[in-house]
């Protein structure tokens, strides 16, 4: 193994490439009935709950959880597996609060829900906004991981090489999603699913049965081969340092439970199905698969710990990131690590695009069609702004990728979901489930709950002033050799999601302006029964 | 068109506000919300207590149990298992208690519609 890269770069690129060229067949089968907007945005909510749900696992599933998780676990041992428990209980939130309420108000975006029965323009308006900014952070997060990824795989390691794969990666996800639109972005995200559930089960089992099948081997043979004085097994290794750290574990915690909820790009895959009821079998499906692949990632992860090291991790050029596809290495060779390096990029680029599809149809359903046009759009006007969107979005996407080489992904990742918990949730909740909330209300928790989230994480350590670390020379911060953070915690929401919910009170409560009860008791009535929701388009 | 979704042009508001005070509208409703609302505090306390035991109860989380696994990791599992439980319940619940009574209020509201 050399120091730079392992395997056979080729071999990688060429599995990668088979991975683009068969998907890019079904995209392009997919895209033949793409006609209307709710083809574009919804794929006619012709998907079963089966395939919606694992669209979502597929969509979920990013290269922070399958990277990032197995690397954790494989470093800080316990610690890393808290990250999977939270990202998976927050499931319940969706099941039981949103999803089917969501799928039967809505028909497009997270802000035709929000604006149903409160004052449209105002409240689309900021929905939308908070929408791009949720999604431009987990895009950030995803670009940056493409970086590392490319220097391990492909042996690509200078700052050029690596935009230059960045920028083929962004292109061939805009070709998706201008081509696809969401049916074809969702079968992208059914075939990466699968692969990666696949590839990742089939490396569980041969870890297991390198240990005779007894996870207390594995467990022990991980601790082994910790550094003196770190134990692997309890919890505490990353954030047991200080009170402060135990602090910062609280505020991810909270932000990963509520966090999914309010993900713009989950919410919007409850539309691609029927009915309320398949949205329930998506939710349903995606727990099950995402719960499945997690329990994959703490024998990965405590795998790579036993049997690559944590020096042999970190001295690899993607350094955490990279403990999966070395585990794939020392297990089947250079064919094992080619085939888990392409699903890792066949993971970014689905992710990519689910992310890419929503905030173009936030911002042509939302800001353009609803908000400029007032809803006077010509046929067809909406779906041309969504593709132009779509080019842009990923532009941005590829430059914000270059520029975000070298960031952490798993803290980009908790910090779109530190937003998304605080701006979001609170307004889904509250207009879902509360009668008397009003416009202020939304309007004072989302402003209030997006500020907050953005203003302490700019003042933060992960944007500046983070310790140096002595090894390297540089700080974990984004912004080097200057300090002006003052706000302790890297993640902003112990503080942020219980603002953006109080303030979504405090709003209500204090508003004279009452709400049409005629359209609350509509929405109410349609929320729990489905009535009048859009069903599937007929071909 | 004042809200997200265009509203089928034949049902007055009036519809709406009848349909929502009818007795079996409020019983799809209490029987919706007795479910989640609880279930989720539940779950939501049982997340938050097993955060609070990593956070700051090391001693006990790395307590063993048998070979090296730990109460820690033995909880840890529990969250997976009380998730997969808590899916399988509620769709049991919602096949069973929920989507009756939502089909039956959705087709005379479509039924109502067709007359008028």
């Amino acid at each position: 193994m050399t120091p730079t890269t392992v395997g056979e770069p080729w071999i990688n690129i060429a599995i990668f490439a088979a991975f683009v060229a068969i998907t890019l067949v079904i995209v392009i089968r997919a895209s033949r009935n793409n006609k209307t907007a709710a083809d574009y945005y919804a794929a006619g909510r012709s998907f079963t709950g089966a395939q919606n749900g694992t669209a979502i696992a597929g969509d979920y599933l990013s290269a922070a959880s399958f990277l990032g998780i197995a690397g954790a676990i494989a470093i800080n041992g316990y610690d890393g597996f808290l990250y999977s428990i939270g990202f998976l209980v927050a499931w319940l939130v969706a099941l039981l609060l949103v999803a089917e309420l969501l799928r039967n108000t809505g028909k497009f975006t997270m802000a035709d829900v929000l604006s149903f029965r409160l004052k449209e323009r105002p409240v689309r308006m900021v929905a939308a906004l908070s929408t791009l900014v949720v999604c431009f952070f987990y895009l950030l997060a995803q670009m940056a991981g493409a970086g590392g990824l490319v220097a391990l795989l492909l042996g690509v390691s200078d700052r050029l090489g690596q935009g230059i794969v960045i920028a083929i990666v962004g292109a061939i996800m805009i070709v998706y999603v201008l081509v696809g639109g969401m049916k074809g972005t969702t079968w992208v995200q059914i075939v990466k699913a699968a692969l990666l559930i696949i590839g990742a089960g089939i490396m569980t089992i041969w870890v297991l049965a390198l240990f005779g099948f007894n996870l207390s081997d594995l467990l022990g043979a991980a601790q082994a081969n910790a550094p003196e004085g770190k134990d692997l097994l309890a919890p505490g290794a990353q954030y047991g340092l200080t009170d402060l750290t135990r602090v910062d574990f609280l505020s991810l915690a909270l932000a990963l439970v509520l966090g999914t909820a309010g993900l713009p790009h989950v919410l919007m895959r409850f539309y691609t199905v029927p009915t309320a009821k398949e949205a329930r079998k998506s939710v349903v499906w995606a727990i099950w698969a995402i719960g499945i692949f997690y329990l994959f990632t703490l024998v990965l992860g405590y795998g790579a710990g036993a049997l690559v090291g944590p020096e042999a991790i970190l001295a690899a050029p993607g350094g955490v990131n990279s403990a999966a596809p070395l585990l794939a290495f020392e297990l089947g060779g250079t064919v094992l690590l080619g085939i888990i390096s392409a699903v890792a990029f066949a993971t970014i680029l689905a992710v990519v695009a689910g992310l890419t599809i929503t905030a173009a149809t936030s911002f042509a359903h939302d800001i353009y069609a609803n908000v400029i046009k007032k809803g006077k759009v010509e046929p067809n006007g909406e779906v041309k702004t969504a593709r132009i969107t779509v080019v842009v979005i990923g532009i941005l996407a590829i430059a914000g990728g270059i520029l975000a080489q070298g960031q952490n992904v798993a803290f980009l990742v908790a910090l779109a979901f530190a937003i998304a918990a605080s701006a979001n949730l609170p307004t889904i909740l509250y207009s879902l489930f509360w009668k008397r909330f009003s416009t202020r209300g939304a309007l004072w928790s989302m402003y209030g709950g997006l500020a907050a989230a953005i203003i302490l994480i700019v003042f933060s350590p992960v944007v500046s002033g983070a310790p140096v670390n002595e090894a390297t020379g540089l700080s974990t911060s984004m912004i080097q050799g200057v300090d002006f953070h003052w706000f302790p915690l890297n993640n902003p929401g112990i503080i942020s999601i219980p603002l953006g919910f109080l303030l979504g009170w405090l709003g209500t409560i204090t508003s004279s302006r009452r709400e049409d009860p005629a359209v609350a008791a509509e929405m109410e009535v349609r929320s729990l029964t489905g009535y009048g929701a859009e069903g599937a388009t007929k071909h | 068109m004042s809200n997200g979704t265009d509203s089928p042009t034949s049902s007055t508001s009036s519809a709406y506000i009848e349909a929502e005070a009818s007795p079996r509208f409020r019983e799809l409703k209490r029987r919706h919300r007795s479910f989640v609302l609880p279930v989720a505090v539940l779950f939501l306390v049982w997340y938050f207590a097993y955060v609070l035991l990593a956070d700051y109860a090391h001693d006990f989380m790395s307590t063993p149990v048998f070979g090296n696994v730990n109460v820690g990791l033995l909880f840890g599992l529990g969250q997976f298992v009380t998730t997969f439980g808590i899916t399988t319940w509620y769709v049991w619940y919602a096949n069973r208690k929920l989507d009756p009574i939502a089909d039956e209020i959705r087709g005379e509201l479509e039924a109502k519609e067709a007359v008028r």
